[in-house]
């Protein structure tokens, strides 16, 4: 039985390598320079639950937590 | 601090002698012909030996073998400078940098910030159709006669033109290009006089350019630049222009053409990879980013500031250090079956872009390039496999990719 996700870009990590963005749009988008940041609260609507540990399993600078609520 | 550089007088021979490497574990060379053909074993016997290696050549230097030790170093930015990107027989004076690749904090970030814009994933999708005309165009020249070299028509044209395309410089001035880059990245290495006359000609070509707009501003990335501010609302010297626009050209050629061109050399010899990117077009962008890992074309380089300690070993300040992006993408602890392409492999935290904030600024350009080049050589050229009667070259030095590229199209007779 698993909770709700929740996905966070920490902001002090962050590098721009834009993975998340490309596996994950509905989750995460970039800003003018083209870090990442979570859409919204981050939570992570039923069914993206795959998408979001992907995005996290991609990030090469380990920014993504992804927590169960 | 002494810096060997300079106990080294102007006169020094310009071409140090390279012996062949018989100790790699104490001796390596980036620029043996061994290294050059097939790096990846070499990699593998470094790496059992520790994470930490080095050689006396270039003047000293060290090499991180497994992605580990390379993600300490790109993160260390008090130990370890960004000020010569290039791994060399000699460290002359720094006179041209190239900001931000060669910056440090706390230059680095505003330098850094001025770039990022222009080449974000949204503004390639702009660049994306004038790249998929070149790829075509290039394509058209060769496709009738059943054979091509590969890097010689196609990969080495397409980043070149797209670069161009987006400063604002003659696509047909590619041919100018080309030469600087080789002259830099691969006889500087060896060939100081070369590199600085490389540098100088390159420096009068885009001065013009400068020049030129600002009598006529026009709509491109060199205007961009001139019109750029810094925080307290200067513009950016000529100099700073000058060497952001080295910087572009430099990092944006012979990289992402190195990329293409191992990626269709992967191809020409693996037809099961090709036929299911053909019948599963969706997988493309998890195969690029499998191809970046594989064959990362880009090594950088670092200077040792300070002693420190890295996976445990000793780094000694007034060294080098020849920071293998490539050689971590390889490393068996952090990617099951390191040594294998698999097209759909799901977690892929490879590093062929680099760690930290040196991240490179033009990575989402790769990507479109090398996603464009292989999607329109796999529409018109479906079948193809390397040409028997012909050889693959690969450059030598910090930057791999083939050179030469015989493939002959279709199917097997």
């Amino acid at each position: 039985m698993s909770g709700k996700l929740k996905v966070h870009v920490d902001q002090d990590k962050c590098q721009g390598h834009a993975r998340c963005k490309a596996l994950a749009p509905e989750l995460f988008e970039l800003d003018e320079f083209g870090n990442a940041h979570e859409v919204g609260d981050g939570s992570v609507p039923a069914g993206l639950e795959d998408k979001a540990w992907l995005a996290k399993s991609n990030c090469p600078e380990i920014a993504i937590e992804v927590t169960e609520e | 601090m002494s810096d060997p550089a300079r106990a080294i007088p102007d006169a020094a021979p310009a071409k140090a002698d390279h012996p062949p490497v018989t100790d790699w574990v104490h001796d390596f060379d980036h620029t043996d012909p061994q290294w050059t053909e097939d790096p990846y074993p070499i990699w593998d016997t470094l790496r059992e030996a520790s994470p930490v290696i080095h050689t006396d050549r270039f003047l000293g230097c060290y090499m991180p073998t497994t992605y580990q030790a390379v993600k300490e170093i790109a993160y260390d930015t008090t130990h370890f400078s960004s000020r010569r990107v290039i791994v060399r027989d000699v460290r002359p004076e720094i006179v041209n940098t190239a900001p931000p690749i060669t910056s440090d904090p706390p230059e680095h970030k505003p330098a850094k910030q001025l770039l990022l814009p222009p080449f974000t994933p949204d503004a390639m999708k702009k660049l994306e159709p004038r790249v998929r005309a070149i790829c075509n165009e290039l394509i058209d020249e060769f496709i009738a006669d059943g054979k091509c070299d590969a890097a010689a028509r196609y990969n080495k044209h397409i980043p070149v033109r797209a670069i161009a395309h987006m400063l604002g410089i003659p696509e047909k001035d590619s041919d100018l290009f080309i030469k600087w880059i080789h002259e830099i990245l691969e006889l500087g290495i060896k060939d100081d006089a070369t590199m600085m006359r490389a540098v100088h000609e390159m420096t009068g070509y885009f001065h013009g350019h400068i020049e030129a707009r600002k009598q006529n501003p026009t709509d491109d990335l060199i205007t961009t630049m001139m019109n750029a501010r810094d925080k307290s609302g200067q513009p950016l010297s000529d100099g700073h222009v000058l060497g952001s626009l080295r910087l572009l050209l430099i990092a944006g050629i012979d990289t992402t053409w190195s990329a293409i061109g191992a990626s269709l050399w992967h191809l020409a010899k693996t037809p099961a990879d090709r036929d299911r990117l053909i019948a599963e077009p969706e997988l493309m962008p998890t195969a690029i980013e499998e191809l970046l890992r594989a064959y990362a074309p880009v090594t950088m380089a670092r200077e040792v500031m300070k002693d420190t300690v890295i996976s445990g070993c000793p780094v000694k300040h007034d060294n080098m250090v020849l920071l293998s992006f490539p050689a971590a993408n390889r490393d068996p602890a952090v990617f099951p079956d390191a040594d294998k392409v698999v097209i759909d492999r799901k977690e892929n935290r490879h590093v062929a872009f680099g760690l930290g904030i040196h991240r490179c600024v033009g990575s989402n350009l790769a990507r479109m390039e090398m996603t464009v080049a292989i999607e329109e050589w796999l529409k018109r050229i479906p079948d193809f496999r390397l040409d028997p009667a012909g050889q693959v070259k690969w450059s030598e030095g910090t930057v791999r990719g083939p050179r030469q590229l015989p493939v002959l199209f279709g199917k097997p007779a």
